[in-house]
């Protein structure tokens, strides 16, 4: 494992520490960057997120069908 | 047509000596050609096709144990080699057109391969403390008015006091991420701003002004998590996450 990660607390306090685990980095933060982020294939595919206004649509869904995800 | 596909995580210069499971809990293996390497899963079809992940797109649990799942593997990779991670839920009918598609883009993958060597994404995002943005201010008497003995006059003189006071905090608010945002790209060799999270996805009620993400040679992380710091007080909270696999400096449409 490579490099210091700097947690979520506020960047004047920054503590270095181990890489975090797959499971507590934020899941808001890494659907940032996997439905907005890396390649996007199409072609041969089955199927691709390629177009996230349709994830856009699932989430909104899912929020406004569910208030689990409030808290902080 | 089988009833399994390759479901790819990501291409990358090398192969990593050890990658957790995947998606589903599928074992990860590669497929090497011309200098890359694909990182792929099988998965089933009848959960993996194109119906299925619609519907299960729309199920959030689903959506975060993919995501962790794709992101494990993409993390440990990113780890050790230049990887250009692929969007997420991105499924071939099989290794054959993962094959084509390296021989096919090789000159692409090197490219935005070559931009990522020695260096990290890191975000950054800036936050308004609600007590001094977009509070509607329900004080008393502030702002000056003097009483003019109708109570509702004073009312709306009051309210309209309000509502120009926190139009110039947001304006301000707005100008400060500005500034956050280009003193941060003036470290990193590239920048991007995402959108603004939903609060209810980010359990944050506070205003975010800014959801940047920036890459920055390893060298440099030092002085740019120094200034991320600098940038914030003074009613705005910066915090940073990192580092990321360069998944918002990698996008790349390719057919």
């Amino acid at each position: 494992m490579t490099g210091p990660l700097l947690t979520g607390s506020s960047a004047d306090e920054i503590a270095l520490t181990d890489r975090l685990p797959a499971e507590r980095v934020s899941l808001v933060d890494l659907l940032d960057r996997l439905l907005a982020g890396g390649v996007v294939l199409n072609g041969d595919i089955v199927l691709s997120i390629a177009d996230i206004d349709l994830v856009c649509i699932s989430l909104r869904a899912v929020l406004a069908s569910a208030d689990t995800l409030e808290g902080g | 047509m089988s009833d399994t596909g390759t479901y790819l995580y990501a291409v990358a210069r090398d192969e990593v000596a050890a990658c957790p499971p995947g998606v589903a809990d599928a074992d990860v293996r590669t497929i090497a050609l011309g200098g890359l390497v694909a990182y792929v899963s099988d998965v089933p079809l009848e959960r993996f096709g194109e119906e299925p992940l619609r519907r299960s797109l729309e199920d959030m649990d689903w959506l975060a144990g993919t995501a962790r799942a794709h992101h494990r593997v993409v993390d440990a990779v990113a780890a050790a080699t230049p990887t250009a991670p692929v969007r997420l839920v991105t499924v071939y009918d099989g290794d054959e057109q993962v094959r084509d598609l390296l021989e096919r883009r090789a000159a692409d993958f090197a490219e935005v391969l070559e931009q990522v060597i020695g260096r990290r994404e890191w975000g950054v995002k800036a936050f308004a403390d609600p007590g001094s943005a977009e509070q509607p201010d329900e004080r008393p008497g502030g702002g000056g008015c003097e009483q003019s003995g109708k109570p509702g006059t004073a009312y709306l003189q009051r309210r309209r006091a309000n509502l120009r006071g926190r139009e110039q905090n947001r304006r301000q608010a707005l100008a400060r991420a500005e500034h956050i945002h280009a003193a941060l790209a003036t470290v990193a060799v590239a920048s991007r701003r995402h959108r603004p999270q939903d609060p209810r996805l980010s359990g944050r009620a506070d205003w975010m002004l800014l959801n940047g993400a920036y890459l920055v040679d390893e060298g440099r992380v030092g002085e740019f998590a120094e200034l991320a710091g600098e940038l914030g007080g003074g009613g705005i909270e910066v915090t940073v996450t990192g580092p990321w696999a360069p998944y918002s400096f990698t996008v790349m449409e390719t057919r």
